[in-house]
């Protein structure tokens, strides 16, 4: 292979990672935007939605087989369930908290993450589960560059969903509103915004943001296990801070550009794939040190 | 008996704990019967407690980090696997003697408080549970693919350490050996916690800004807390390394740093009687349930939550004043 065609390739699986990455740290982004809670329990909501979805899958597969649609159709109801679970742990753990020392509910967080990761350890008693899709394995072929089209299906869908977002955040009444809580709750509840429904509303989304990636990882790399929670939700954490905690686009860009960087980071001779974590963690550590506020994030002015 | 006869002997019992000689009394009580109780325990109870007063020193010293200066840190294994990994190498590759590895422990494990907290500790408290984990994992990661720290398999074959010539090898001199570093632990908690620079964590986990406003050194007294943290955990794991004489990357994982985070917060944060109940609880409960196996840590994440919402000060909580 020549150096074009490796550079070609890195950037086609980093983008394919950047993009799982992306869904996860919106989820984290707009949670934090909106309530300060950084909420460890994300990186988990992504690996159940991947096992919902595989359970829909399996139950309708005697319907749809497991194409395309059949996919498409769990995807979606993974993400309703899963979005569903996100506003009902928002609504047991951390509303009751959020007078809490800030302390308290980063604990309660860790809480609720160690119950959705050993709950489905308990579950599936520790196994992978195979996740099977009769996807083909055609692609488009350029020469020693190869790009699948379940590669590519799922860089489309996750942008498409990326759009949405966006679009919903900015044009949507609610998502005004979601914004202005961003800015000021108590200011908010004298506008009349109804500030429970819409945390409620954060959470559902960004949870199914969470979980339409995890069936999207469960389709492309074709196993799951509930490990796989946690080493996604702190690089979606580091993403969310490159691009800027609290900014949608931010999250968006930082997660490619954290794809992107772990993709050429195992190029890099001498640096195996094993030091892959290591890498991106410590660009973290650097990233938290140097820019807190990331690549879009706005400055912080601490009022008295 | 009713309700009320039972608060009034609770009560009592407090108000007659509040005097400082009756305390010394219960203290020196139970004292007692830790140092009495291998004479008649059997070796699976050794074993048991042994690795309890293990917890207490770990959960001591992240109760430094979380309970006096409230910083989460969700990397304190990290700190532990410092300690165990120096004490391992410079043992059983440099046949260096086991007691001259402890200073080269602690000097590790404050040098890695220094490098990850340094920089960290000017940020926000979220981020810095964040960066913790981080490094915890980072940690692991190097000693699973370094030579020097042998890899996934890690080190095998640690020496025993000997002391004035007897070699500490049974169960019993380690149960020795633990609760002496746990009473130790105990009384420099004690000081620190009525010293000046105790006052300072306290001031700077209410309120950080008036602390700051008052004229201490935030970012100081918090690396303070840090170090010390870090040197309990050194500490810990250079005796846990020759104890086992087999030490692994898989000793040291994310998980590892929640249970000792759980034993901290289970019993109150802050307290040290508090944490000793918590770290003996995280031992015993599921030596007790055994048949739990893989659901443990799943009822230990409920325990977790359930204190949160409705015990947040733990079940031995700090006095407030």
């Amino acid at each position: 292979m020549s150096t074009l065609d490796i550079i070609l390739q890195q950037l086609a699986n980093g983008l394919i990672l950047g993009s799982f990455y992306a869904l996860v740290a919106l989820g984290y982004t707009m949670v934090y935007g909106i309530i300060k809670l950084l909420n460890f329990a994300h990186g988990d909501l992504y690996m159940v939605g991947g096992f919902v979805g595989f359970l829909i899958l399996s139950a309708i597969s005697g319907l749809l087989g497991e194409s395309w649609a059949a996919i498409v159709c769990s995807m979606v109801l993974s993400m309703l369930a899963v979005g569903l679970l996100g506003v009902i742990i928002q609504r047991v753990a951390y509303r009751p908290m959020l007078q809490a020392p800030r302390l308290s509910i980063l604990i309660t967080a860790l809480a609720v993450s160690m119950i959705l990761s050993n709950g489905v350890m308990a579950i599936t008693d520790g196994e992978y589960l195979a996740f099977n899709t009769d996807l083909s394995f055609d692609g488009l072929d350029f020469g020693n560059v190869f790009i699948s089209y379940t590669q590519l299906a799922l860089v489309v869908s996750a942008s498409l969903l990326m759009v949405i977002l966006y679009l919903f955040v900015n044009k949507t009444l609610y998502g005004k509103a979601m914004r202005a809580i961003a800015i000021d709750q108590d200011a908010c509840k004298l506008m009349g915004i109804n500030v429970n429904r819409i945390i409620a509303m954060t959470f559902f989304i960004g949870s199914s943001l969470a979980a339409a990636a995890g069936v999207m990882a469960g389709v492309y790399y074709g196993s799951l296990h509930f490990s796989m929670g946690f080493v996604i939700g702190l690089k979606a954490f580091t993403a969310a801070v490159i691009g800027g905690i609290g900014s949608i686009p931010g999250a968006m860009l930082g997660g490619l550009v954290l794809g992107l960087l772990e993709a050429f980071g195992t190029q890099i001779p001498f640096v195996g794939s094993e030091w892959k974590d290591v890498f991106s963690f410590g660009l973290l550590i650097l990233l938290l040190i140097l820019k807190p506020t990331g690549i879009l994030g706005k400055t912080e002015i601490e009022r008295m | 008996m009713s309700p009320s006869a039972d608060t009034s002997v609770v009560t009592d019992g407090i108000n007659w704990l509040q005097h400082q000689r009756n305390r010394m009394i219960v203290l020196m009580v139970m004292a007692a019967v830790a140092m009495v109780i291998p004479l008649v325990a059997n070796n699976y109870m050794l074993e048991v407690l042994t690795n309890a007063w293990f917890y207490t020193i770990l959960c001591l010293g992240l109760n430094i980090v979380v309970g006096y200066a409230g910083l989460l840190d969700l990397g304190y294994a990290a700190f532990f696997a410092v300690g165990a990994y120096t004490t391992g190498i410079l043992t059983s590759q440099f046949g260096i003697n086991f007691w001259l590895t402890i200073p080269a422990a602690v000097l590790c494990s404050m040098l890695a408080g220094i490098i990850i907290g340094g920089p960290t500790l000017r940020l926000r408290s979220d981020y810095l549970a964040i960066v913790t984990l981080g490094f915890g994992e980072i940690v692991r990661i190097i000693a699973r693919n370094l030579e020097i720290t042998g890899g996934a398999s890690g080190l095998i074959g640690i020496d025993r350490p000997s002391f004035f010539g007897i070699e500490l090898s049974q169960g019993i001199h380690f149960y020795y050996v633990f609760l002496l570093l746990a009473i130790f632990a105990c009384f420099v908690s004690y000081r620190l916690q009525n010293s000046r620079l105790g006052r300072a964590w306290q001031y700077v986990r209410e309120d950080e800004d008036a602390a700051e406003a008052m004229g201490i050194n935030r970012v100081g007294v918090k690396l303070y807390a840090y170090v010390i943290g870090a040197m309990f955990g050194g500490v810990a794991g250079s005796f846990f390394a020759v104890k086992m004489t087999a030490i692994s990357p898989e000793t040291f994982t994310f998980a590892q740093s929640v249970l000792i985070l759980l034993g901290v917060v289970l019993g109150g944060m802050g307290k040290i009687p508090g944490v000793i109940v918590g770290a003996f609880a995280l031992v015993l409960f599921p030596e007790i349930f055994r048949g739990l196996g893989s659901m443990r840590m799943l009822i230990f994440a409920i325990v977790m939550l359930i204190i949160m919402l409705y015990r947040p000060e733990g079940i031995w909580p700090r006095k407030q004043s």
